[in-house]
This record gives structure tokens, sequence and C-alpha cells, in this order.
């Protein structure tokens, strides 16, 4: 229902302070832009989800006034839906209402519908219907030292969410609070955090209360992940048991992005920061840096990146999307955002004069993408999307044994 | 049985059918929580935008009864009488 499968195509989905914007692009190359959607409310977080050969763009919204919600477009950002209820919703007796949605994590092919978000206050939720409707973790949300963990600059944020193969391991990193690992699926949750440096306390080395800035999964090597700190870009290759430094060779050791590949062992991306002080590029010149042996050294990729820039790069401002070779996205908290269409040898403009970009999340997707960019054939798209309906209506009608057709249009 | 009028800011109106003012009744006095239970309830994504899911009234909603905001009296215990005006505006906010 709604878009015709044509060939596949780019997407961009930009979350801003004050909105939502996607781009689309045939080959990588020129990419259109539309938006705003949601004007005037910040977008912090965003998941694609192309499994199953549909594409569903879940979006996390914060209104200032009206709050905190959900919303998800199956046809690439024509038309939205948010549940009555809501997504995400404290239960009773928690006494906690959300404030932020800092994560929206499609969970494995092999998982299909699960959907993994964390939020603030902190917390950890899961859906098993594609993002409509999800559920409080209580292993974590239960957890002793929940009352001990702080907030971050930008707000108390469980903010990387990232689920092993077999769905049982999982590991969530909080800003501030760590890592915290689960074996058992997420029903009980330990800190993993030795090796990880906490400065800013007492303790330099606590068994948690760490600023983890954001983690990620190697894509081959079982229990690899890689951490940026703030200050310190860590490795474990145990699963979190012991993380050893690999910011040698970087400019600094401070950022908030960490990127890996989707498929290939040993390689991510960070965007140094000069300092927890100076939260700009090193010598203010705007730089990724790539690994591509697991941090034993790194390269500086610059090409088509501005020399001079005064302006940070969020924690989730950063994507790869899933195409050969990989592509790498980024966005600045000064409106401008970035793509590179091979693994960041080069860069292009994609947008600028953005509010800040808080969000960006790139996927290879099925489909025609007219509708983002083109009211016209949005409005022809919504038109067949309904008339679909209408005529499903009546064969359903006709036949009263007839399996439902289809509950998530598009 | 009394009617009671709560009216709404423009932004907040598509999410009502482009209404501008919803009605309820009841017998007597009552409070400004009660009314929003009442004129929200076919509404829950109003409701979710007025109030968080603790009950609370969002920290940017401001609700006046007869030119009063609600914060200054009993927040949603204040007490609406038939034919007092009840006003949601959001604040002057945000840069």
């Amino acid at each position: 229902m709604g878009f015709m499968a044509t060939s596949e195509s780019y997407v961009i989905a930009i979350g801003t302070k004050k909105g939502l914007w996607l781009a689309t692009s045939p080959d990588r190359k020129d990419w259109s832009l539309s938006g705003p959607h949601f004007l005037m409310s910040e977008i912090p977080s965003i998941g694609i989800d192309t499994r199953g050969g549909k594409t569903r763009i879940m979006v996390g919204v914060r209104s200032e006034h009206w709050g905190p919600t959900v919303a998800h477009s199956d046809d690439l950002g024509v038309t939205w839906t948010e549940p009555e209820l809501g997504a995400i919703k404290f239960p009773d007796g928690t006494d906690a209402a959300l404030e932020r949605i800092w994560q929206i994590y499609p969970d494995a092919e092999s998982r299909p519908g699960v959907v993994w978000a964390g939020c603030e206050p902190i917390s950890v939720w899961k859906s098993t219907d594609g993002g409509e409707h999800f559920e409080l973790n209580r292993g974590l949300w239960d957890h002793p030292h929940r009352s001990d963990w702080g907030a971050g600059y930008g707000g108390a944020a469980a903010h990387s969410i990232v689920v092993d193969s077999s769905g049982e391991k999982v590991h969530v990193a909080m800003s501030t609070g760590g890592v915290y690992r689960s074996l058992d699926g997420g029903a009980s949750w330990e800190p993993r955090n030795k090796g990880i440096s906490a400065y800013f306390m007492p303790d330099p080395n606590p068994e948690f209360g760490q600023c983890v800035h954001k983690i990620a999964a190697d894509a081959a090597v079982e229990n690899r992940l890689y951490a940026q700190n703030h200050h310190g870009v860590y490795r474990t290759d145990d699963g979190g048991e012991n993380w050893d430094s690999i910011a040698d060779g970087l400019p600094a050791d401070f950022g908030f992005v960490m990127l890996t590949h989707p498929r290939r062992e040993g390689t991510a991306w960070v965007v140094p920061l000069k300092a927890d002080g100076e939260r700009i590029p090193p010598d203010s010149k705007l730089s990724v840096h790539r690994t591509d042996d697991a941090g034993g050294t790194w390269k500086e990729l610059h090409t088509g990146l501005p020399d001079h820039e005064y302006n940070a790069v969020l924690r989730d401002a950063a994507s790869v999307d899933t195409a050969e070779p990989t592509g790498v996205y980024f966005g600045t908290r000064g409106g401008a955002v970035y793509a590179s269409a091979d693994e960041g040898e080069t860069f292009t403009e994609v947008a600028s004069h953005l509010p800040d970009v808080l969000c960006v999340r790139a996927a290879v997707v099925v489909g025609n993408p007219a509708g983002a960019e083109n009211p016209l054939a949005a409005a022809e798209a919504t038109l067949v999307a309904e008339a679909e309906e209408i005529v499903e209506a009546a064969a359903q009608k006709r036949d009263p044994d007839a399996e439902d057709p289809a509950t998530v249009p598009g | 049985m009394a009617d009671f009028t709560v009216l709404l800011p423009g932004v907040l109106q598509p999410l009502v059918g482009g209404q501008s003012y919803l009605t309820a009744s009841a017998d007597g006095a009552v409070t400004v929580g009660q009314l929003l239970d009442s004129v929200t309830g076919d509404y829950p994504v109003l409701a979710r935008r007025l109030r968080d899911e603790t009950g609370a009234l969002r920290r940017f909603v401001n609700i006046y009864v007869n030119g009063d905001e609600v914060r200054r009296l009993k927040g949603l215990e204040t007490e609406v009488a038939a034919g007092q005006e009840v006003l949601i505006v959001q604040s002057v906010a945000g840069g």
C-alpha cells in the first residue's frame, strides 16, 4: 500500500532543535531536502526500520510546551501517526513522567517488530509491535543504582542500546552512569565500566557514574565494543569486562560520536572535539577520524569539510548506512549536514543553516522517495492509499474469513 | 446541571476536530482537574499535551479561571463555578 517499490534510494533523517528534515537521493551524490516536519519541536531521536522490506521512520518528538511523544511514518514522511495514548508512558506507581526520547533502536532482522528506546528520566523501553507501544524495562528502572545516576549537560540520558545477535546480551550506556550490561535479555543489569575514567569524580575509577557519551558494537567481533567517553576513547574485547584506551593517534579524546561499520571488523568513526571546556573541533578544523584496525591507528578524514568550524557534533547527530561502500553522515550544532558515500574519504554538504542538529539517521530504502520532497506526489500517494483501504475494506466485507491484510500501512 | 466551557489555543484545535472550545456538564462546581478529565475524555492526545502521565500540568501550559492562572490559586484543585471562563494558553517561551 502507499508507494510502489521502484528501486533503492537513500534517505537521511535529520532531527534538529526545531523540527525534522528529510534528505533523499538516488545515488548519495545529489540530495533533495524536505521539511520541516514537526516545526518548533525538537527531534532528539530517530529510528529508521527497514526490516522486512518496509521502511518505517520513527521519531522522538519533544515540544517544550506540549511534552514528548513518538510518531512514525510508513511513507517516508508524507504522513505521521502518533498512538493516541502515547507509545512511551511511565506506568502507574513509578511516579515518573517521560521527558525526552534519546534513542530509538530497531533490533535485528531476526527479531522483527522489536524496537528499543532509551529515555529521560534514565530508562530503557522495548516495543514488540514496531515502535507503536513500548514497555518499561523494570530490571533497569528498579536498579539500586538508579538514584545515583546523574544528568549530563544535555539531560539524563539512556542514549545507547546495543543488542547482540542472540538478543540476550544487551549493553546500554547512560550519561551519567556509564555502561550497564544484561546477560538475560534485559531482565537484570550490572555496571561494566572497568578502565573507563571518571576523572571528574572524587574516585576517578568508580564502579559506575562514568559519563560515557556513546557506545557501538564491532560489526564482526563478538564482545568487542567501542566507547566515546567524556574524555577517553575505549575498546572492550570481552563484552565490557575491561575497557582499554584507543585514543592514541587522535587529536583529542573528547567528543560524542561513536560509529561502527555495519559489516567490517575493526572499523569505527569518531568526531573529536578539543576538550570538555572547549567543545570545538581541534584547531577549529572539522574532521572525522576512522580506524580500520579497531583503534590501533586513526586516519583523519577532512575532504569536503570546513577548515573553520566552531560547532560541536552531538552524540546521535551521526550515522552510517548499510550500503557498499558504507555511507557516513553527520550534522553540527550549526545546522550543517554532511554526507560521504565512501566511508568518510570525501564529504559533501547536504544541508546548511538548519537549527542545531540533534540526531541523524541514514538508510537505504526501497521505494520512490518522491513523496518526501514533492507535495503533489505526496497527496497522490495519500489518495491512492485511501482508495486501496476502501477497496480492501469492501473486499473484507465480502469475505468475513479474510485475514487482516495489513495492520501497518505502507 | 451546569455547563462549563474550556477555550483552547489555536495550536491545539486540530486535535479536537478544529473546535475552539470544549464543553462539559456537571452538578455544581468542579475542579480544573475534573474539568480537564471530562473534556479530554474523547481526546487522549489533547490530554497528553496538557498533562503528563502523573497528571501534572505541563510546565509551559497555563490555565486561567476567570483571568487568574491556576498555579496562583490551587492548581488543578482550583474550583470552577458555572459560568466562569476556563482558558488554556501556552507560555511565551523558547528561542
